[in-house]
């Protein structure tokens, strides 16, 4: 019997020549990734201090403060440096701040590798996913367990596939293909299961691009997220300067799948997912004319080069709707000096766009464009739970940086075709 | 093996993680958040919650965030079990590493707010004292049920590596 990409990952890191869905193993942590919010903070300052404890492998430990930088409050900022602190007394000499979201920095910086295994204390670490890894979030106690010992168990997971044939339409993003497949899965259609996209639309995507899809796997209940690694991978590699580390494994052709869905990227027109839940899935064409307060194009889902290239194409040469205020953050500051340099800013703040600092501030409501009673935000993020973005009497639509920036064009949640 | 009993506060569907932890929470330390647990639906929740009450909630219960402030701060509030018809990957997770009981039982529609139910282990059943209802829950694996007895993860792993089973 074959094996899923997701298996050989699993078998690897278990020491195993094979597992199958549903077995539980052991597996060592190739990367354990901290965020500020929910690493040292919860539980595991306070147990280290008080039991003496040291990291099993410092050099495989990476915190990255990202949720409450920069701080809003005195409270934020003790967060902060609580997770600075934590990493100077015990030793972990990989911690980034202001650095952006932590799921871009894992990437650019090269700590999430193909074939490896990683954990970290945010759902969204299914994100690496795309570059053919097996990662995942945990709990904090989770993470405890993994800083001490180096490994934790896991239920091999079976393996939903998604096929995509065709190609995407110039009006379409990778946003869009997960929006649908996951408005197809439901949003709880995927637990504890791997969803792996595979076909014609995904590989010819960017690397930027396919982070985005498994970005949101979490979004459907999955444990992990994952896409092939091919010659793109290779390439992007070797542009970060990773030479070694890394192994790319492909499923076999008789491995099994516990479902598959098939979609044909041709026919794919944009979509938006509306409140409060992101399996509520409609084609923009089809939402009412809801006027929106705020558009943010930003995050680990949707703020990477090519999201604000897409979004200033549309941008150019126009301006953002009176009543409507955009707000701009870049999933890293790697990004975000790259748009300085390449005018994708001089665009941006012309139309009448804010740039705010990299960071993951607004996505979850905690600083730097919170939405008030009664607001309406269209978000390249990945949630729309009630209350996310700030009140609980707010409405959040998800969407792609094109349907981010003709709305913000508009003032209104608009297809791009439609400007 | 025991039997827990205790009033059930009931939700419904899709309970995630944002609404049991509202991000507004999250910067405080766990036993100033604990009150602000399930604020956006029900603000009478974090004020009212008595140590032993129940935790009733029906499908895709812990969806979202990985944040196990989730479980820490009803576990501050004093909640015996969190019991739900079909629970999120990592809320389940953490819900028995944090050391309480998470319970998947399929009739949680028949079970309402300030209704006093009692979970008996044994019998793998929970008795609805208030409506004299009876219903199945999945098993618990025995060791799973013995890290939730000891506290927790980090308890349970202290307690096999000075030689427990």
């Amino acid at each position: 019997m074959g094996m899923t990409i997701s298996e050989k990952i699993l078998a690897k890191a278990a020491g195993l020549k094979s597992v199958k869905a549903n077995d539980i193993i052991w597996a060592k942590a190739d990367k354990a990734m901290l965020d500020d919010i929910l690493g040292p903070k919860v539980v595991i300052d306070e147990y280290m201090r008080s039991h003496n404890s040291k990291i099993w492998d410092v050099d495989k430990v990476v915190v990255i403060s990202d949720h409450y930088t920069p701080a809003a409050n005195p409270t934020q900022a003790a967060v902060v440096k609580l997770a600075r602190d934590w990493c100077t007394d015990f030793g972990v000499e990989r911690y980034y701040e202001l650095a952006g979201p932590c799921h871009q920095v894992m990437v650019e910086e090269g700590y999430a590798l193909p074939g490896t295994f990683v954990l970290g204390t945010d759902s969204h670490t299914v994100t690496y996913g795309a570059l053919g890894c097996f990662s995942t979030g945990v709990g904090s106690t989770e993470m405890l367990g993994i800083l001490l010992t180096g490994e934790t168990w896991i239920k091999v997971p079976e393996t939903i596939l998604y096929k995509w044939s065709g190609k995407l339409k110039e009006y379409c993003m990778a946003k869009d293909i997960i929006l649908t497949s996951i408005g197809a899965t439901g949003h709880d259609g995927a637990t504890y299961m791997a969803m792996e996209f595979q076909g014609s639309a995904i590989k010819e995507l960017s690397v930027d691009e396919r982070l985005c899809i498994t970005n949101m796997a979490v979004e459907a209940g999955a444990k992990n997220g994952i896409i092939e690694p091919d010659e793109k991978v290779k390439e992007y590699m070797d542009k970060i300067g990773v030479k070694d580390g890394y192994e790319f494994f492909a499923s076999d052709k008789d491995a099994v799948y516990k479902q598959t869905f098939e979609f044909n990227a041709d026919e794919l027109e944009p979509v938006v997912s509306c409140p409060h839940e992101v399996d509520n899935v409609f084609k923009v064409r089809d939402v009412d004319k809801i006027h929106v307060d705020q558009v943010y194009i930003g995050s680990c889902t949707g703020g990477r080069i090519s999201d604000l290239h897409a979004a200033a194409e549309v941008l150019k040469g126009k301006k953002v709707a009176k009543g409507t205020r955009l707000l701009v953050s870049p999933a890293s500051k790697r990004i975000y000096n790259e748009c300085l340099k390449d005018g994708t800013f001089d665009i941006l703040a012309d139309a009448g766009a804010t740039i705010l600092a990299s960071t993951c501030g607004a996505c979850l409501g905690v600083h730097s464009g919170a939405i008030a009673d009664g607001e309406s935000c269209v978000s390249t993020t990945n949630r729309n739970f009630l209350g996310r973005m700030g009140s609980k009497k707010s409405d959040v639509y998800l969407a792609s940086p094109l349907t981010a920036a003709a709305s913000a064009i508009t003032g209104y949640v608009t297809d791009v075709r439609d400007l | 093996m025991q039997v827990y009993q205790g009033k059930v506060w009931k939700y419904g569907d899709n309970i995630n993680t944002d609404i049991i932890s509202p991000p507004a929470s999250l910067e405080l330390s766990i036993k100033e958040a604990a009150k602000y647990a399930m604020m956006n639906v029900d603000p009478d929740f974090g004020k009212q919650a008595q140590p032993g009450d129940m935790f009733v909630a029906e499908h895709n219960l812990g969806s979202g965030s990985s944040r196990e402030t989730s479980p820490l701060m009803l576990k501050e509030l004093g909640i015996r079990a969190v019991i739900a018809k079909s629970f999120a990957r990592i809320f389940y997770r953490n819900v028995i590493n944090v050391g309480m009981l998470a319970i998947q039982c399929a009739d949680t529609d028949k079970i309402s707010k300030g209704d006093v139910i009692s979970i008996d282990l044994n019998r793998q059943v929970i008795d609805n004292l208030t409506t004299k209802e009876t219903y199945p829950i999945s098993p618990i694996p025995a060791h799973i049920l013995t890290l939730i007895e000891k506290g927790g993860l980090i308890p349970y792993v202290e307690y096999k590596m000075a030689g427990g089973k």
